[in-house]
């Protein structure tokens, strides 16, 4: 089984955070994602740079820019990550926009994503139904989940639609924004999501954009399976560096 | 062979809607309605209307008696720097506009990057009183400084993008974030012929009225609608993409796409797609674009700030890739001497955008019964200081 659905059978909320590839420094990669593990972290999001990165707001544009300086490339992570299975066991998905896996071949990126250990995708830009037509059968012949987004405008039948094609998780949006944009939630956001759970997906959802501290953690996990940070962490690593990542978890779980 | 989109939104390989989910339902509602919309009578009575009676439509096919002479063949320029506002811009700002007041939106957002689309837009919201949000590179507010003080004076915000090279393509980014952020109440006006399906086909349909006009014109002149030729500048590829569409399937007219070369094309300082470009994904659409092996697009260069942007619009890699149309290179030096010469030959200056489709002249010979028609999309007064400073006048 992969280990993105085993995780998500546990009996616990699960939190993921995302860390943008070769950001602070280029090597920082493997150090990031064991520390994560260590601290408590259930899944981990690997950002791949890009440099147009339409969905995001200036905090992860900001260290996608510098890892692009920096030197980072697909080549690169995945060099990076060759060897990452003897030291890391959680769940570990590449987030990216769609050109550049485009460009190094989506069957050759799905056929090195297996080789390393890494269990799912998400690419903010590439459609369910384009995902669905054209290339669902290499996700999972390369026994990749892909994840796909909903958010508060999503219809209803569309949400049943993803739901139909996803086979981990559903990331569920928590407010029509780019990402680091709001923090905090009201009352719109608990209506929405009651709304989701209330429609008894067959997928459970984990919440993303805006959780940034414990309270907006425990709130988001209220009625989804989990929670992920991605903006907040890069601050964090942006302002403190790379070694208080043990404070920067223990804030969020405790 | 077809040149238009088919029902799934992609011209042969390019095309499609690359966007992430949180822009589905606006271009949804998009795709489901425009083709109803613009089909309306009151849609289309007002789209005509505005068009004659305020941007000034039909546009003169002139016929360009000196310059024809100087390159023995025969010129006729399609006059749309004649326009209100001095561009083709205003053709497609007049149709979205109308069409977001359909869809109930009132705030508009658009991207510029010569700043003819954001006066364009800014124009047509204050004609309807609609709240208008204007972004542009940082180095494009500079050196298109008439057109942000015309957008400030129409009511516009000007926002400057401060991100990747400060120009078009960045632009273009933070107006898509601000869509992303504003899902309800906002409608994105795209000026080029870029984007998620369907603004490659929307943007296309209302500059077509372009070539439109060229048929009965070139009749009235010519007594024959067709020429030998249509030529356009392109950018992202509005003007081109009106200029060429009611000739796309008119085996008999060939096609000329001028791209800006920049520096040269080997300089690692140009904006020539068709040459530098591969297929791939930009700004919702997959097309021709300027980009690293690693996927990571490029930054373009051209002193042309309509057509420094790393890709062109779907509809025109297909007809780069198809051969229909043929794809020529122009650098900053032959556009800039094209432009002078214009103003020498015909008492007119074009914007710099359109002197890289003059300067093919010098490039390619046409014989001298050959009938080409160019669109001379905007005049050069937001030019002024840049020819100023290249030629030191």
């Amino acid at each position: 089984m992969n280990r993105i659905n085993q995780k998500l059978q546990e009996d616990k909320k699960l939190l993921s955070i995302y860390f943008t590839a070769g950001y602070p420094n280029l090597d920082d990669t493997v150090k990031i994602i064991q520390d994560l593990e260590k601290n408590g972290v259930d899944l981990i999001e690997i950002g791949l740079p890009f440099s147009d990165p339409l969905a995001d707001g200036p905090t992860i544009q900001d260290s996608s820019t510098q890892a692009l300086k920096n030197g980072m490339t697909t080549e690169v992570l995945f060099n990076q990550l060759k060897d990452v299975r003897q030291s890391v066991n959680i769940p570990l998905i590449i987030m990216g926009y769609f050109n550049p896996m485009l460009q190094y071949g989506v069957e050759d990126f799905c056929k090195k994503c297996q080789e390393i250990g890494i269990d799912g995708l998400i690419i903010p830009d590439l459609p369910v139904d384009v995902y669905h037509e054209e290339y669902q059968s290499t996700f999972e012949k390369y026994g990749l989940i892909n994840v796909f987004l909903i958010t508060p405008q999503t219809s209803g039948e569309r949400i049943r639609y993803i739901d139909s094609v996803s086979n981990g998780f559903i990331y569920m949006v928590s407010s029509a924004s780019t990402t680091g944009a709001k923090t905090g939630f009201g009352d719109e956001q608990t209506q929405y999501f009651e709304r989701i759970d209330s429609l008894n997906l067959s997928n459970p959802q984990i919440v993303g954009f805006g959780i940034s501290n414990n309270d907006t953690f425990t709130q988001a996990t209220k009625y989804a399976k989990g929670a992920i940070i991605g903006s907040a962490f890069v601050k964090h690593v942006t302002n403190e560096g790379i070694e208080t990542i043990d404070s920067f978890v223990k804030n969020i779980l405790d | 062979m077809n040149y238009n989109v088919d029902e799934k939104g992609y011209y042969g390989d390019f095309g499609g809607a690359f966007i992430p989910e949180m822009l589905y339902p606006n271009v949804e509602e998009l795709r489901q309605k425009y083709l109803k919309v613009m089909a309306e009578p009151d849609f289309q009575k007002e789209f005509n209307q505005l068009l004659k009676d305020y941007v000034g439509r039909p546009s003169p096919l002139y016929f360009a008696k000196r310059l024809s002479e100087k390159y023995n063949t025969k010129i006729y320029l399609k006059r749309e720097d004649l326009n209100h506002t001095g561009a083709h811009k205003i053709n497609n700002t007049i149709g979205q506009i109308l069409m977001a007041k359909r869809l109930g939106k009132t705030r508009i957002i658009a991207e510029t990057g010569a700043g003819q689309h954001g006066v364009a837009t800014a124009t047509v919201c204050a004609l309807m009183g609609l709240e208008c949000i204007v972004y542009m590179g940082e180095i494009d507010i500079a050196r298109q400084a008439p057109n942000v003080a015309r957008m400030k004076m129409l009511g516009a915000k000007v926002v400057p993008a401060l991100s990747g090279s400060r120009t078009l393509k960045d632009a273009t980014n933070e107006a898509i974030r601000d869509w992303i952020n504003n899902p309800v109440n906002t409608h994105y006006i795209i000026g080029s012929a870029i984007g998620p399906h369907p603004y490659p086909d929307m943007v296309t349909r209302f500059q077509s009225v372009i070539s439109e006009e060229i048929k009965w014109q070139l009749m009235e002149h010519e007594g024959k609608e067709n020429p030998d030729y249509v030529a356009a500048c392109i950018g992202g590829g509005s003007n081109a993409a009106g200029t060429y569409y009611h000739f796309l399937h008119e085996e008999g007219v060939k096609i000329i796409a001028v791209e800006a070369a920049g520096l040269g094309v080997d300089s690692g300082e140009s904006a020539a797609t068709s040459v530098l470009g591969k297929e791939g994904i930009i700004h919702g659409c997959k097309t021709l674009l300027m980009q690293t092996n690693d996927g990571q697009i490029t930054e373009p260069y051209s002193i042309s700030a309509g057509l420094d942007y790393p890709g062109v619009g779907p509809m025109h890699a297909h007809l780069c890739k198809t051969g229909r149309a043929e794809f020529l290179s122009i650098t900053d030096d032959e556009a800039m001497k094209a432009g002078l010469e214009l103003c020498e030959l015909e008492g007119i200056i074009p914007a710099i955008e359109s002197s890289h489709a003059l300067a093919i002249f010098k490039q390619k010979q046409f014989k001298p019964d050959d009938v080409i028609v160019m669109s001379l999309s905007g005049r050069g007064d937001k030019d002024l200081q840049n020819y100023i400073d290249y030629f030191k006048i």
